[in-house]
């Protein structure tokens, strides 16, 4: 997928995901009949767990491209790689605003330790917050390109275990573990609603992240001429 | 074999240091009991076990940061590392013996930790000895690697926390169960993986975060 | 509206918000790049005439 603006792929992406979510908002509102436990609060559903899931794909791409910089040295995998955690955040505060709002109209609390996701998206928000701080606080560089690279490898490794660890950690502190109701199989109706709604926020995050992309990219480009016409 | 010669050639070069300037340990020590006294008036008098072991392992957690910050000082005030990045050593040893002398400074800061927390809390039991030997390892291990990264940058004293806290919470998950509930084992296997992964990870980045 | 609705709707329109919160930061953004790039365009034309004038 070329990410340059100057051919027209970007254009096809944003409007996809403006018409793959508008589409999937409309399922989800419209057309998709009430979940048989939760009701109609279980539509956040739709946007949620896409919202999650692009965010760990996010988090996956800046860690292939951090281990595309780490491998070929080639400087262009810094800004990609950044821009990457950079939607990866968003996505992430989403998850945790979306979901915190489930949690309240689920169980009447803006926040619940014993909700996995939560948790997870918690500390792994907190982990990547702390990566902008790292980037903020060391000189432009191959340096800098390099240890970002090395943090946002750590980060994948760190989804998995802080996984366990949550779950480890709820024998420990013994909360009630909340989980929503969701069947284990989607039945037909749902399924497509969520597809499409998957589709639209990985679509959505990729058009972002391809604007993003060029933004910084220009940036570094306007600071090149200006040493040149100093 | 040279590889393990650099090794431990860098761990008693920090040793040593340690040893005949003395400010990092006794700040450690002083600063883990001190601690321990200020949770002592911060716990009510019938707290759990949970309550009081999980605090010591914030202790813990905040007496390694105390050494890590220290860690690389040395190296930058110098610019001692620069020369290390350009000797004809692996990369990867200067973060192994940087990671052993961690160790040490954090087993003996625990020396007196341990026994100061079961005279003043609760008895120390095998189990938590053993999580604490292994959480030392995880600590130091992604510690080093990360105070390589801060001393990096500005405000080095404050970026080693924010990028600290978040990797070492599955210790802390690991540390207090191993230590409160009746299953250790699971605790336990829980933080020899995390030393692990963490442990292979930091030792084939460091070549990385040090150099261009 | 019931509740549930409420809370629904309310989750679906965060999401929106973030991305028209994120369109307005890039519309600064390009404002931005555009103002350098008019000053650069005017750098390098003063360059070119004062070549021209030397030669």
């Amino acid at each position: 997928m070329s990410t340059s603006l100057r051919n027209n792929q970007h254009v096809v992406l944003a409007a996809a995901a403006g018409c793959l979510l508008l589409a999937g908002t409309a399922l989800a509102f419209y057309w998709v009949p009430n979940a048989p436990i939760e009701g109609f609060r279980q539509r956040i559903f739709y946007f949620h767990v896409p919202i999650a899931l692009t965010a760990y794909a996010c988090f996956g791409w800046a860690a292939w491209k951090a281990l595309r910089l780490l491998w070929t040295r080639e400087r262009r995998y810094d800004l990609e790689s950044y821009t990457a955690v950079h939607m990866g955040v968003i996505f992430g505060i989403l998850t945790l605003v979306t979901g915190s709002i489930w949690a309240r109209t689920s169980w009447g609390h803006w926040w619940v330790w014993g909700s996995r996701q939560l948790v997870l998206f918690l500390v792994l928000f907190l982990f990547y917050a702390a990566y902008f701080m790292l980037r903020y606080s060391v000189e432009p560089g191959p340096r800098r390109a390099n240890m970002s690279a090395v943090y946002a490898l750590f980060g994948v490794a760190l989804i998995p275990i802080s996984f366990l660890a949550i779950r480890l950690a709820e024998d420990l502190v013994h909360p009630v573990v909340f989980t929503h109701d969701v069947q284990s199989r989607l039945t037909g109706s749902q399924l497509l609603t969520f597809l499409v709604c998957l589709v639209g926020m990985l679509a959505l995050a990729g058009s972002l992240y391809v604007n993003e992309l060029t933004g910084k990219r220009l940036d570094v480009s306007l600071r090149e001429l200006r040493e040149a016409l100093e | 074999m040279t590889y393990l010669a650099d090794v431990f050639a860098l761990a008693r070069k920090d040793l040593l240091l340690e040893l005949r300037s003395r400010d990092t340990v006794p700040a450690m020590l002083l600063f883990v009991v001190s601690t321990l006294v200020v949770f002592h008036f911060a716990l009510p008098s019938d707290s759990s076990a949970t309550a009081e072991t999980g605090l010591l392992w914030v202790a813990l957690l905040f007496t390694a940061l105390l050494g890590l910050v220290r860690a690389f000082v040395a190296e930058r005030e110098d610019r001692a590392l620069d020369g290390l990045v350009l000797a004809p050593c692996d990369r990867s040893a200067i973060w192994l013996g940087k990671a052993i002398g961690v160790v040490a400074f954090l087993v003996a800061a625990e020396v007196v930790a341990l026994p100061a927390y079961g005279l003043f809390f609760r008895p120390v039991e095998w189990e938590l000895v053993a999580a604490v030997a292994l959480a030392d390892l995880g600590l130091a291990a992604v510690g080093t690697l990360l105070a390589a990264m801060a001393a990096a940058g500005r405000a080095r004293e404050l970026l080693l926390p924010l990028l600290f806290l978040p990797l070492v919470i599955p210790i802390v998950v690991g540390g207090v169960g191993a230590s409160a509930t009746d299953d250790p084992g699971r605790y336990l296997a829980f933080l020899g993986l995390y030393d692990a992964v963490f442990a292979i990870l930091s030792w084939a980045s460091f070549e990385y975060v040090v150099t261009e | 509206m019931t509740t549930a609705e409420k809370y629904v709707t309310a989750a679906y329109l965060v999401v929106l918000a973030v991305v028209l919160l994120y369109v307005v930061l890039y519309a600064f953004k390009l404002g931005r790049l555009e103002r350098e790039v008019a000053e650069l365009a005017e750098r390098a034309r003063r360059r070119k005439d004062e070549r021209q004038e030397a030669a």
